[in-house]
């Protein structure tokens, strides 16, 4: 065993560790923390395979912003486990014809693919950098898509903003712009009236 | 500088995109009362576009981007429609969003953003491009629709049509997928010569034809795959509806050019493809005009009428002839053309807390308004297709198509459903001359719209008249570009 085939175990090892800690666990922030864990070492899987944007893509948008924002959601979140759990039992017998389902159909799948034998990836020059090769499709052949999904962003900005913002009319929020023009007669208004007499 | 020569047919594109980014920008800086400006700054930017686009040069071939864009006089054509009809909605509208106080940036951005994406459509020459122009179009729809936060009618209307409209591009991207596994290709025209060599498997290829087909009747809204436009059309506020209802059918049409004519216009898929859009045209017009008889809301009438006229529009395409593409073509650009005019009386009538969507809003309209009945007269000829309005000729041209393509029994079955929905045109008619009015208010408008309404009415009278030039342009670009 090299150390290449060292390291693949390795992180395997890890990275399943972690896949059955995050729906094993019973604490929701120990499963999110598992999931970031299970990220990273796929991530370092995908290095392994010479994938390195894939792997630092994952990283940056996985690690670093999905899950946080899970974490936060989890925590902001006040879930009632006990009543999540509630009907397990009257689920499992579905749920355990579809995961052995799928566990036969992924079964099939990689039984079929290595009956044909593994192909080797052809071996890539020592200056080849994925990065750079998806980089220069991006903003070659496929830069009017790629602009177009960028306007696509934007007008789900706007449509967000359009739709969200706006003053709520039952707000307390005070205009610091308007407090500070606010004039005495604003404030107070006299009114002059002729006094009563009085009767009795 | 060569290399911005070899952008010259994106220059529309391009000069749209950044034109509306400064009027994002502009917008930030105005306060209420300047807000015209806005209105002003989009209609310019339309008026540029169409500048850029008709003095293009129709022999540059350079295609940029490596061919994910076309430019051929269809989609010249077209685009020029659009923007003729983007301004009109802009200028109908504008009186009836303000009263609403939708009169903001994000409306004409949203509209801008809209028309955008119908230009990548119209002259998209890959399934990716295609997908992303449409998308474009649909997301900015959806949130136009629902830019009356506080109408609980507009908010369920764009729900609806987001998931409906997210489905069926699941459904087109399927299908789409499906194609690239058996082509290899994204490109239409090299699609095109793969299947044409015989290289692609058909049953993937049937697969795929299904799953597009199904997405094209989403978008296009032919039966069964109507059910949003009915509730889409009476829950968006009525100037979002002008907007839905006219300019995008113009996109849609040049989708389905692409897609199926260019795209899998193999002769023995063109066989497949006739069989499904004659079962759904034939269930448009059916059920289009039956449906649109029991309506009183104005709204839902149209959105019915809609549908069997996008029916007409499917018999044109299935024909399977450059006659019938260029029928096809004619058809919807009359469509567009009597729709802008009909939605414009109706935004006319609607005041500030009045929507004239009811049948019996327009009852003695003849006597409040002599002018504004005769021209809801001419265009509810038009659309239920009587001469000499340009409407007739739209469905004459269709339905010779059809026979010419040996179908002479779907022509009798489109004649009598257009003669069932010649009946629900005629009753307004019969509402705005022969009723006393219920509604005395004064009709009020400011000048442009009251200029621009009075030429979209006459325009369907004079093309009526003169038929031959619109077509002779339909069947000329169609021919070039195919």
């Amino acid at each position: 065993m090299s150390f290449h085939d060292f390291i693949f175990y390795a992180f395997s090892a890890v990275l399943v560790a972690a896949a059955i800690g995050v729906i094993t666990s019973r604490n929701p922030v120990h499963a999110a923390l598992l999931l970031v864990l299970a990220f990273f070492t796929s991530s370092g899987l995908w290095i392994q395979l010479q994938a390195e944007f894939l792997a630092i893509t994952l990283v940056l948008v996985y690690v670093g912003a999905v899950m946080v924002l899970f974490l936060f959601v989890v925590m902001m979140l006040d879930i009632n486990l006990v009543k999540l759990r509630e009907g397990f039992w009257s689920y499992l017998p579905l749920g355990a014809v579809v995961g052995v389902l799928l566990a036969l159909e992924m079964g099939a799948v990689l039984w079929t693919f290595y009956s044909r034998g593994v192909i080797e990836a052809p071996a890539l020059p020592a200056n080849y950098s994925n990065t750079r090769e998806l980089g220069r499709l991006l903003y070659t052949d496929y830069v009017y898509p790629f602009e177009i999904a960028a306007v696509i962003l934007l007008v789900a900005i706007v449509a967000a903003i359009a739709l969200t913002l706006r003053t709520r009319k039952t707000s307390k929020y005070v205009d610091p712009a308007w407090q500070v023009k606010a004039r005495s007669q604003d404030r107070v208004r006299i009114v002059k009236m002729q006094s009563e007499n009085r009767q009795d | 500088m060569q290399f911005l020569l070899s952008l010259a047919p994106a220059y529309a594109e391009i000069f749209l995109l950044c034109m509306i980014c400064a009027i994002l920008l502009i917008d930030l800086f105005l306060t209420d009362q300047q807000r015209e400006w806005t209105y002003v700054l989009s209609l310019l930017t339309l008026l540029g576009c169409f500048l850029i686009t008709a003095f293009a040069d129709p022999t540059n071939d350079v295609e940029p981007f490596s061919d994910m864009l076309v430019t051929d006089p269809m989609a010249s054509v077209l685009k020029l429609c659009i923007y003729a009809s983007v301004a009109v909605v802009f200028v109908y509208s504008q009186s009836y969003i303000r009263s609403r106080d939708m009169f903001r940036g994000e409306f004409f951005v949203l509209a801008l953003f809209a028309t955008l994406g119908m230009l990548v459509m119209v002259s998209g020459s890959s399934m990716l491009t295609l997908y992303l122009g449409l998308e474009l179009l649909s997301l900015s729809l959806y949130a136009m629709i629902a830019l009356q936060r506080d109408s609980k009618q507009a908010t369920e209307a764009a729900m609806k049509y987001f998931v409906l409209g997210a489905l069926a591009s699941g459904m087109l991207l399927y299908g789409m997928s499906m194609l690239y596994g058996a082509t290899g290709t994204l490109d239409l025209d090299i699609m095109a010569e793969v299947i044409g060599a015989g290289e692609a498997d058909n049953t993937i290829l049937a697969f795929a034809l299904v799953f597009i087909v199904a997405g094209l009747g989403f978008k296009l809204s032919a039966v069964p795959f109507h059910m949003w436009v009915p509730d889409v059309y009476h829950g968006a506020p009525t100037a979002v509806t002008l907007f839905i209802g006219s300019a995008p059918k113009l996109a849609a049409f040049a989708f389905v050019m692409r897609l199926l004519v260019s795209g899998l216009g193999a002769s023995f898929l063109v066989e497949q493809w006739q069989w499904m859009l004659i079962i759904m045209a034939v269930l448009s017009l059916a059920i289009g005009n039956i449906t649109a008889i029991a309506q009183t809301n104005l709204k839902r009438m149209l959105a019915y009428s809609a549908i069997s006229h996008m029916g007409f529009l499917l018999l044109g395409v299935l024909s399977g002839s450059p006659e019938g593409y260029a029928a096809a073509m004619f058809y919807v650009v009359v469509y567009v053309l009597t729709t802008l005019g009909t939605f414009g009386i109706m935004l006319l009538l609607s005041r500030d807390g009045f929507e004239a969507e009811n049948l019996d809003d327009y009852k003695g309209l003849n006597q409040r308004s002599p002018w504004y009945a005769a021209l809801m007269l001419l265009l509810m000829f038009s659309m239920a297709g009587v001469p000499p309005v340009v409407g007739f000729y739209a469905k004459l041209s269709v339905l010779w198509a059809v026979i010419e393509a040996g179908y002479v029994w779907l022509a009798v079955v489109a004649v009598m459903f257009s003669l069932i929905g010649a009946f629900y045109y005629l009753r307004i008619v019969k509402l705005m001359y022969f009723d006393t009015p219920q509604d005395h208010a004064p009709i009020v408008s400011n000048a442009p719209m009251r200029i621009v309404l009075s030429l979209n009415g006459l325009a369907v009278l004079g093309f009526g008249t003169f038929p031959g030039v619109l077509m002779a342009i339909c069947a000329y670009s169609v021919a070039l570009s195919l």
